[in-house]
């Protein structure tokens, strides 16, 4: 039995049952990949009224290692507006690098993270070398090594 | 030996440095740094209190440890803080890595506010009792949801208690696969504490023990700005030498590791004496120019402004850490991050002086380009040639055989080969960088001088180069032995006398048009 198989039953098992507001369990068929839905529930002008997809996938090491978390793009789930967030679905987000990341971490607090970091974010823009980034990046997510170290937004 | 101390209180007596260092020849070049910083204490007992200061002046005080000597560096330091602090030796490490290793910083500020110092290192002070396993019940592990009664449970002070298996498995991607060590902390999330070498005894396996105290000695000389290590490959050794950062424009710290690679402890590359480092850098970008791969790191790589390592930014925003030693600074302008206050993205610091200031080197260096390929043609030709005579080298040990059986001499009699091989080896390394040096030397009286040392050392290369290619059957003759060991006695003091000379002039405040 693979080190996160418990801990990733247990997390399904609550998260079936229970999930704050604006996030919604989407698919979770195995361990290896689940989908969210999360929306910003505040009056935040650039996100009213969307909902966007996040995809989780838990590597053999999850989680001990960050699992590697992604926005994907499809019919009504856009890629959300933001200076971390690249319109590849790319998410710069400290907690997702092996550097932030702490292995009491779940599905829950990262949507929770992520939904956040939308509801405090005024600018409307992606982040600098976007088009650069999304055309030449081959890396793993968790793999890049320079992330935002703000947390303003 | 005298001149040594001329060196020291009048600094431009050319003439007399000249004909005194001559002396020195006989000495192979790999040890004559150390040796002659050695002997001068006896020699002149005023020096002994000027042990720091260079005794020639392209020479640099250094020392060369061993990984035992660092482990025993920091041993000591460890027991220094231990006895003056009174707290345990891994209370002390863990400190001691948070100051880098600058003891007295650690001891003032212990004193000053020893809560606050404990709090930033990371440390958690209470009943020292000694980490160990404990099984406890109704526990499930936050990690694993694991919650099998008899399970065996793990906490540092701070009190997050996990499973060992966890915990294990946590610390072993910490340092396998993260390569992390001095700063490894709670898995907890947001909790500072950090891992201390006595609960990761208690947790992993030897072997991880014993990887995880290998990189610690790694901190150890990356923490400290006087330590760096050898670069040559498979090499262990640190070398330490006080050379500041500042001080790099006037001096071109050399130094050699008990290997026998010689490297310049500023910049960490091979042996570039007699250019400064800030000049290498330029020249090596400007000769890697044309290339692709050279247009893409520049285009795309800087180099962390604290350690040098060549860095990629593949994303995110202009707040870099470096992976290396942690240095934070911004990528547009280089500067400290902790500077930069809370315009997050834009460093404004920059922009419009880049923008000329790249401008004006592009203008420049089409100007100069003819006079740039003049300069790289030669130094590209000593590098080729040293390269051949590099291929020699590894041609002279079969050769000294041979001429043994040819000639009736002995193993002794012809290691004046070997003498000559190596110093055709150490001049044409110096005389490639002279070529970048003159590049960038500003034309005035100084520069004549300059290249007549330069001519005078290139005539005595190449007139040994050519002896030492010869045919066993003439190298077999005396007269020709005795030519090449006068020959190389003088290509070593050409050397020298230039080196001393262009030393000089740097401390000097020698003019670069850079």
């Amino acid at each position: 039995m693979s080190l996160g198989t418990k801990r990733l039953g247990k997390e399904l098992t609550k998260i079936q049952k229970t999930l704050p507001p604006g996030i919604t369990l989407v698919k979770a068929d195995d361990l290896q990949e689940w989908l969210l839905d999360i929306q910003v529930l505040d009056q935040n002008p650039i996100y009213a009224g969307e909902t966007y997809r996040l995809k989780f996938r838990f590597g053999k090491q999850y989680p001990i290692e960050p699992p590697e978390v992604v926005f994907t793009k499809q019919e009504n789930r856009p890629i959300p507006m933001h200076p971390h967030i690249y319109s590849n679905g790319i998410i710069c987000l400290d907690l997702l690098g092996s550097s932030g990341w702490s292995p009491v971490q779940n599905v829950e607090s990262v949507c929770m993270s992520i939904q956040s970091m939308l509801t405090g974010n005024t600018k409307n823009h992606r982040p600098e070398g976007d088009a650069d980034f999304v055309s030449t990046n081959k890396a793993r997510p968790k793999d890049i090594e320079f992330y935002y170290h703000d947390n303003e937004v | 030996m005298d001149s040594d101390e001329d060196f020291l209180s009048t600094v431009s007596s050319d003439d007399d440095i000249m004909l005194d260092d001559s002396e020195n020849d006989d000495m192979s070049n790999g040890d004559e740094f150390d040796d002659a910083f050695d002997e001068d204490p006896d020699d002149e007992p005023d020096l002994g209190l000027q042990k720091q200061k260079t005794p020639v002046a392209y020479d640099v005080g250094y020392k060369v440890y061993s990984p035992g000597d660092i482990q025993k560096q920091q041993e000591e330091m460890m027991n220094e803080v231990n006895m003056i602090l009174e707290m345990s030796k891994e209370d002390a490490a863990i400190l001691l890595r948070h100051f880098r290793w600058n003891k007295e910083r650690l001891i003032e500020d212990f004193m000053d506010n020893s809560d606050k110092v404990v709090e930033a290192a990371g440390i958690v002070t209470s009943v020292a009792n000694p980490p160990q396993l404990e099984t406890l019940s109704e526990f499930m592990c936050d990690i694993c949801c694991d919650d099998d009664e008899g399970l065996q449970s793990f906490a540092m002070k701070c009190g997050h208690r996990y499973c060992v298996n966890c915990y294990r498995h946590y610390l072993t991607q910490k340092i396998r696969e993260e390569g992390e060590a001095a700063r490894i902390q709670c898995p907890a999330e947001g909790c500072s504490r950090i891992i201390d070498a006595r609960s990761l005894d208690l947790l992993v396996t030897p072997e991880l023990s014993d990887r995880y105290q290998e990189l610690l000695n790694r901190t150890y000389v990356e923490d400290k700005d006087t330590l760096k290590w050898c670069p040559a490959p498979d090499c262990e050794n640190a070398v330490e030498c006080g050379i500041k950062k500042k001080e790099l424009d006037k001096v071109v710290p050399t130094v050699a590791c008990a290997c026998g690679y010689r490297f310049c402890f500023g910049c960490i590359l091979s042996d570039h004496q007699p250019a400064p480092c800030e000049l290498v850098k330029r020249w090596l970008k400007k000769c890697a120019d044309d290339s692709e791969t050279a247009n893409w790191i520049s285009a795309n790589t800087k180099e962390c402004p604290k350690c040098n390592s060549t860095i990629e930014k593949n994303g995110g925003c202009n707040h870099m850490t470096c992976r290396k030693c942690k240095h934070e600074f911004c990528w547009m302008c280089m500067g400290l991050w902790s500077e930069h206050g809370t315009s997050w993205y834009n460093c404004n610091r920059f922009e419009e002086k880049s923008g000329t200031d790249a401008r004006d080197a592009q203008a420049k260096s089409r100007v100069s380009l003819e006079r740039y390929l003049h300069y790289y043609n030669r130094y590209a030709n000593h590098e080729q040639s040293a390269r051949l005579d590099k291929d020699m080298y590894t041609k002279t040990e079969k050769k000294m055989v041979q001429l043994q059986s040819a000639s009736g001499m002995s193993w002794i009699e012809v290691q004046y080969l070997n003498s000559a091989s190596q110093a055709l080896q150490t001049c044409r390394q110096t005389l490639k960088w002279t070529y970048a040096f003159a590049f960038y030397l500003a034309r005035n009286n100084l520069t004549e001088i300059f290249e007549d040392n330069q001519k005078d050392l290139e005539l005595a290369v190449e007139n040994l180069s050519e002896m030492f290619e010869k045919p066993i059957s003439e190298l077999a003759d005396s007269k020709l032995k005795v030519d090449i060991m006068d020959k190389t006695s003088y290509c070593n003091k050409r050397r020298l006398i230039l080196l001393q000379d262009t030393a000089e002039n740097l401390a000097n405040g020698m003019l670069f048009d850079l």
